[in-house]
């Protein structure tokens, strides 16, 4: 594997269903002004892709595209920058296959 | 809502739904909730059915059950970056009357087992999120509190198979946050083939399945392994690794799916496909020192949520139904009795897992994962140098045998040395005993 393969993750979560429950989002990022590894690890190991670095340096989250893994809520447990709940019954993502 | 039933069962995955159906069908009063639109919206898996427990339940599944194949063949690989050594194993003696396992697309499959709970009787309620366990003054469970209306719903005992991440019972106390280094996330796709295309493939007839396991510099250096299924018309191809390893190398999970997908082994199964979900799921790998309390006043925990995950054998799905029917059998015998549901009496559903394959199994094998922590070079050296033993074995150029055997095993000596070659096969005979 030589070449250099070029992942686009949104491309990947354009194939799935999710029911949005607009402007109320189920995960939030505490306010900070410099995240910790652990926070600034989620831009690499969310599977969704939906933590990103803004210019400022700090961490933000964009919850559309969630899974609701867990994986952020794991690796933030110890930090407390991440806020956690599952989706208002019936939103969030919904698998056709799964 | 203020009935009182007799269980309340959080989550339809394959554990809810197992204790669900074993209580309904014994004239049980029981409400089982569910956060998503529907059984399986929220769920993810490879995934294998293992018919076993589901046949202790529901003995005639394989008449109704969307059931995609039934595997005829395992396929384990050995991957470096551009070979595998693999070992196969495919029997016509699993084409039988009652195939032992199935490929089968979650969603569908959990669909199907709650109309199987709804049938024995349950109240089963959809888009619905627990929020909250509510305890008396003594600290006993005595219901739930939901997302829907202000009014608790009240049981005798609350049966939680919520899941992975199990938030419901961390909040309440019952058990702590999972580790990053105690939970795999794993990367999926779904990819459709013309039926034709994909047997021919695969060498497959009629309903006969293909498993492929993979292991090796695919995880990029990280514990985990990769797998692809074969469904009826559509191959699950998934990777996944310890949370704790994509947080310290920085991979993307998509990317080193990608990667996976990519590999000159794996590339020609998957050509010509047409992708149609991708998704993303924690499995609990801590095994069995990670196994949290599973009971006390009020409340029991089956499935993934008691981290009932036996991570050598990939089997998840059957520890979940048995954990799940286990623990509704706990229950009706409880109620029949006319005994209390308190800690004291729901010891016996531990005391019931201890005696079958699902505590013994995770006994088994409890050193091996942090075994794999101290021991990487299983997922990286071990793959490069059996691939480049195999290849040296095979590629004929003028060396002379002995000459051959004597760089293969110099190899190994160089990269590993003698006494950590005789290490590891020691130590993993001791963790596998």
């Amino acid at each position: 594997m030589t070449e250099k393969i070029v992942t686009n993750v949104e491309q990947k979560l354009f194939q799935n269903r999710y029911q949005v429950d607009s402007g109320r989002p189920h995960i939030t990022v505490k306010p900070h002004t410099t995240p910790s590894k652990q926070l600034l690890a989620l831009v690499t190991t969310c599977p969704a892709g939906c933590y990103s670095k803004n210019d400022n340096g700090q961490v933000e989250i964009s919850v559309d595209g969630c899974f609701e893994c867990g994986t952020c809520r794991v690796v933030c447990a110890a930090t407390g920058e991440v806020e956690w709940n599952y989706p208002r019954g019936g939103f969030g993502v919904a698998y056709k296959f799964g | 809502m203020t009935e009182h039933f007799d269980a309340i069962v959080v989550g339809a995955g394959p554990a809810g739904n197992a204790a669900a159906y074993t209580m309904a069908k014994a004239g049980l009063n029981v409400l089982q909730l569910e956060r998503g639109e529907y059984p399986g919206a929220k769920n993810v898996q490879g995934a294998i059915l293992y018919a076993d427990p589901l046949d202790k339940l529901i003995p005639d599944f394989r008449e109704e059950a969307p059931l995609e194949r039934h595997v005829i063949e395992q396929r384990m690989w050995m991957l470096d970056d551009t070979s595998y050594v693999g070992m196969h194993y495919r029997s016509e003696d699993f084409n039988e009357q009652r195939p032992n396992r199935y490929t089968i697309i979650r969603a569908q499959f959990d669909k199907w087992f709650s109309r199987q709970v709804r049938a024995a009787g349950a109240l089963v309620l959809c888009e619905t999120t627990v929020t909250e366990l509510i305890r008396d003054d003594e600290g006993r469970v005595i219901g739930v509190r939901t997302d829907r209306g202000e009014e608790p719903v009240y049981a005798s005992v609350v049966i939680l198979g919520e899941g992975v991440n199990g938030l419901l019972g961390q909040r309440a106390g019952l058990r702590t946050e999972l580790k990053p280094d105690h939970v795999a996330l794993a990367a999926k796709e779904m990819h459709f083939l013309p039926q034709d295309v994909l047997e021919s493939r695969f060498n497959l007839k009629g309903n006969e399945g293909v498993v492929i396991e993979a292991m090796g510099t695919v995880t990029a250096g990280m514990i985990g392994t990769g797998f692809i299924y074969t469904n009826r018309e559509s191959l699950s191809i998934g990777i996944g690794c310890l949370v704790s390893d994509f947080v310290d190398s920085g991979t993307t999970p998509y990317g080193l799916l990608e990667a996976f997908k990519h590999h000159p082994s794996i590339e020609p199964l998957l050509r010509g496909s047409e992708v149609k979900e991708y998704s993303a799921h924690l499995i609990p790998e801590g095994g069995y020192k990670a196994v949290p309390e599973l009971y006390g006043d009020g409340w029991l925990v089956v499935g993934d949520a008691g981290h009932f995950v036996n991570g050598v054998h990939r089997e998840g799905s059957n520890l979940a139904i048995t954990t799940g029917r286990v623990a509704g059998e706990t229950v009706i015998a409880l109620k029949a009795a006319g005994q209390p549901m308190n800690k004291k009496n729901l010891r016996s559903y531990k005391h019931a897992l201890d005696q079958s394959f699902v505590m013994k199994d995770l006994k088994k094998y409890k050193d091996l994962p942090s075994f794999m922590h101290k021991n990487r070079h299983l997922f990286d050296l071990y793959p490069k140098l059996m691939s480049q033993a195999t290849q040296s074995w095979f590629r004929v150029d003028g060396t002379d045998k002995l000459s051959k055997e004597r760089e293969i095993i110099g190899e190994f000596r160089k990269q590993r040395g003698f006494a950590g070659l005789l290490g590891d096969a020691f130590k993993m005979m001791r963790v596998w005993r």
